[in-house]
């Protein structure tokens, strides 16, 4: 079938084959006669091409979305990987449990967490998703199936979380939840003004599961680089748990391009920085608000327009962390090309796994960039050249943008990881980083 | 291993014909999380593992399997009364197992419309047969049979599974003219394109109903004792307007 699967950024868009597996049996069986090279992908939530593969094969892999075991007394799920973390959420949390990581969105499956090797508000304390997985079945090209755990083929363990779907496809999963025994979260928000204050407010967190920051990068003087801290744990009071209701919303339509200028963006920014209208704010809030406030909208991606959208997160190591992001705040600033969203946070130096892991300690920011050709890339180019300057990566699962060049020096790990890739699989985002390999 | 955090009293007992199709696997997982006993039988022994193992998993109070290929009919009766044995009752069999088929083939060959007819009408009326007796006997039991709004009327871009379909509605009518005073109910459910396995690989298939809201519906219609539930319920007013254009407009039409 040849219809469009759009990353959640919108851009690039490429004509693929769709091929959707719905049994872990169906690759490679479904395969077998394919010619232009095949990649698995989840729900599409990568705002890039890691998710793509121009002219190829993609995998859907969503509707493989079985349950296969659940131990209550350790917390370990088992399931096949097209299941999605808001199902198993559902399934999770009238249990007593909840996701060990989680991103800032459910809709993202449990191959598609592995393969990027998400991250989420708890990295300081918990490390990222990869660190979670204890086993999972890797399935190749050849026919050949693995069982990859940090003691069986661990090679390939380390090389599948945040191997970017091109080691094989992971049929099942299993994943250590953890114990919760209430919805809410005990949230606190406190505003701040500036890297050191936002520096300071993580210092204090470090006995906080969950910290991010808010921060406006519209605004300049006086008002630069302030945002909204926030902070919770789970709350230790027992209350109901019962699985979330449905989300109705769906943004329905395109909207126009002008409807996300750089005017809009600061007022929206004004605005959420002045909802919170005290210092400090407290509150008793349930999971869905806190993890996935945007969520509620589906496809929210719409709201950028026909040309679409990209992030572009960074992760600085301690070392050049505060001078780097005050470097890049300022040069997005005066870009003028607007974020609608700029999301701060300090990573924790709790190993990954992953060969090809993309967070390591230090200052992580994401940004959302609506895409205009002639400016957003030019100045991706320059942000790109910044963050390798100060000793820092990109996180491929947010990128479009990135040349091979920048890609060899963010990953210099790279080549090494190439022996494990599965010879059939590969993506638009490869073809592109490493065009001569 | 599981829990089971709303199991209900007492476990409804459901008989499941064609457990790995995907409406049906759906269905299964509602049924699960409300702690059922399932007794599951499909053709592909590797598939119906993975769909009970998922159903266990979810809360299912009892599940066990057979596999079988249903259009076997001489194997029906002892098929059931081993499952009726198995789940020591039943209080719902549900009917999920057919096939698309190949429309352009059938055109060509009897045989291929010969196999699809046995399928999609030949096997659940020898199952039905066997089921409604068994439920009559004892007064109770309900039996959930999918069919197809493609039933409704003959077109031209699938006739043969249409006509299949459209025997199976006519069968269900007049068994549930039959048994519903002793008791039994016979619900027709007609759903229209829904994205599984079965469509996937359609065009327009993104259009789709989805599969999960689907078997809500189909679990709600069978909790009222409906009698027929169009799934999603705007194909009734659809399948009303398409059954009474006249023939000689409608075969002019590309449908
Ligand atoms: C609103 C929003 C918030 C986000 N917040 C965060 C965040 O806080 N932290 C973070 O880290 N990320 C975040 N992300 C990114 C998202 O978590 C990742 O891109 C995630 O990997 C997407 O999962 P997916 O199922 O949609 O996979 P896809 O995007 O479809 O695929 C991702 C990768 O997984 C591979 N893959 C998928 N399934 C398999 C499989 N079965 N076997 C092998 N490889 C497979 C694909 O080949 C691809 O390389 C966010 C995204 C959105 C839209």
């Amino acid at each position: 079938m040849q219809s469009p699967f759009e990353s959640w950024g919108r851009y690039p868009t490429y004509g693929a084959k769709l091929l959707p597996l719905h049994w872990q049996s169906d690759f490679p069986a479904l395969t077998a006669n394919l010619h232009n090279g095949a990649l698995p992908v989840g729900m599409g939530r990568s705002y890039g091409d890691v998710c793509l593969l121009k002219d190829g094969n993609l995998l859907v892999t969503t509707a493989m979305n079985r349950l296969i075991d659940f131990n209550p007394e350790t917390g370990l799920l088992t399931a096949e990987a097209g299941v999605s973390l808001a199902q198993i959420l559902d399934f999770a949390v009238p249990r007593g449990f909840f996701l060990p990581v989680s991103p800032g969105t459910k809709y993202v499956t449990l191959g598609g967490a592995i393969a990027n090797d998400i991250h989420g508000k708890n990295h300081h304390s918990a490390g990222t998703f990869g660190r979670h997985i204890t086993q999972f079945e890797l399935v190749r090209s050849d026919g050949s199936h693995m069982l990859c755990s940090p003691t069986e083929n661990p090679d390939f363990y380390a090389a599948t979380i945040g191997g970017l779907g091109l080691t094989g496809v992971i049929t099942w999963a299993t994943l250590r939840l953890k114990p919760i025994v209430s919805r809410k979260i005990d949230y606190e928000g406190i505003q701040f003004h500036g890297i050191d204050e936002f520096l300071d407010l993580t210092n204090q967190a470090h006995d906080i599961e969950y910290t991010v920051s808010w921060v406006d990068v519209t605004s300049k003087g006086g008002n630069f680089a302030r945002g909204v801290f926030m902070q919770g744990d789970h709350s230790a009071k027992k209350d109901d748990l019962k699985p979330s209701p449905k989300p109705k919303l769906i943004f329905p339509f395109e909207a126009p391009g002008f409807a996300l200028n750089s005017l809009s963006v600061s007022l929206f920014n004004t605005a959420f920085f002045h909802k919170q209208i005290h210092k400090r704010a407290v509150a008793l809030q349930d999971y869905e608000p806190f993890f996935y406030p945007l969520d509620k909208v589906l496809r929210w991606n719409r709201m950028y327009g026909k040309r679409g959208l990209l992030q572009f997160q960074y992760v600085i190591p301690w070392e050049h962390a505060k001078e780097g992001t005050v470097a890049i705040l300022r040069e997005v600033a005066n870009s003028g090309l607007a974020s609608f969203l700029a999301v701060l946070k300090a990573f924790g130096d709790v190993p990954s796994p992953g060969m090809m892991s993309f967070p390591k300690p230090g200052i992580t920011l994401a940004l959302d960039f609506p895409i205009k050709p002639d400016k957003s890339f030019p100045l991706f180019q320059r942000l790109a050249d910044m963050t390798l300057e100060f000793g820092g990566r990109l996180y491929p699962a947010k990128d479009a943008a990135m040349t091979a060049h920048q890609f060899q020096s963010f990953y210099p790990q790279w080549e090494q990881f190439a022996r494990f890739r599965d010879p059939m699989l590969t993506s638009s985002f490869w073809e592109r980083v490493t065009p001569n390999s | 291993m599981s829990t089971t955090p709303q199991s209900t009293s007492t476990p409804r007992k459901i008989l499941v014909l064609g457990a790995t199709s995907g409406i049906a696997e759906a269905t299964c997982r509602i049924w699960a999380s409300q702690g059922a006993s399932l007794f599951l039988v499909a053709r592909n022994a590797e598939k119906l593992a993975a769909v009970a193992a998922d159903l266990k998993t979810r809360g299912a109070s009892y599940v066990d399997t057979a596999v079988a290929d249903l259009d076997d009919t001489d194997q029906h009766p002892a098929l059931l009364a081993h499952a009726v044995n198995s789940l020591t009752g039943m209080d719902i069999a549900y009917l999920a197992h057919g096939v698309l088929g190949d429309q352009l083939e059938a055109e060509r060959d009897f045989n291929t419309a010969a196999q699809i007819l046995h399928t999609n009408f030949m096997a659940p009326i020898s199952l039905l047969t066997w089921l409604a007796n068994f439920c009559v006997q004892r007064h109770a039991g309900t039996l959930a049979v999918l069919s197809s709004v493609a039933g409704e009327r003959g077109r031209k871009s699938n006739y043969v599974y249409g006509s299949s379909k459209a025997g199976l509605s006519a069968f269900l009518d007049g068994l549930r003219n039959r048994i519903d005073r002793e008791g039994v109910t016979v619900l027709t459910i007609k759903p229209g394109p829904t994205k599984t396995a079965m469509t996937a690989g359609m065009p327009r298939s993104e259009k789709f109903a989805d599969v999960d809201s689907v078997a809500e519906s189909i679990v709600s219609a069978i909790d009222k004792r409906r009698d027929i539930l169009y799934v999603p319920f705007q194909w009734q007013p659809i399948m009303f307007i398409i059954r009474n254009i006249p023939e000689r407009i409608f075969k002019k039409l590309n449908l």
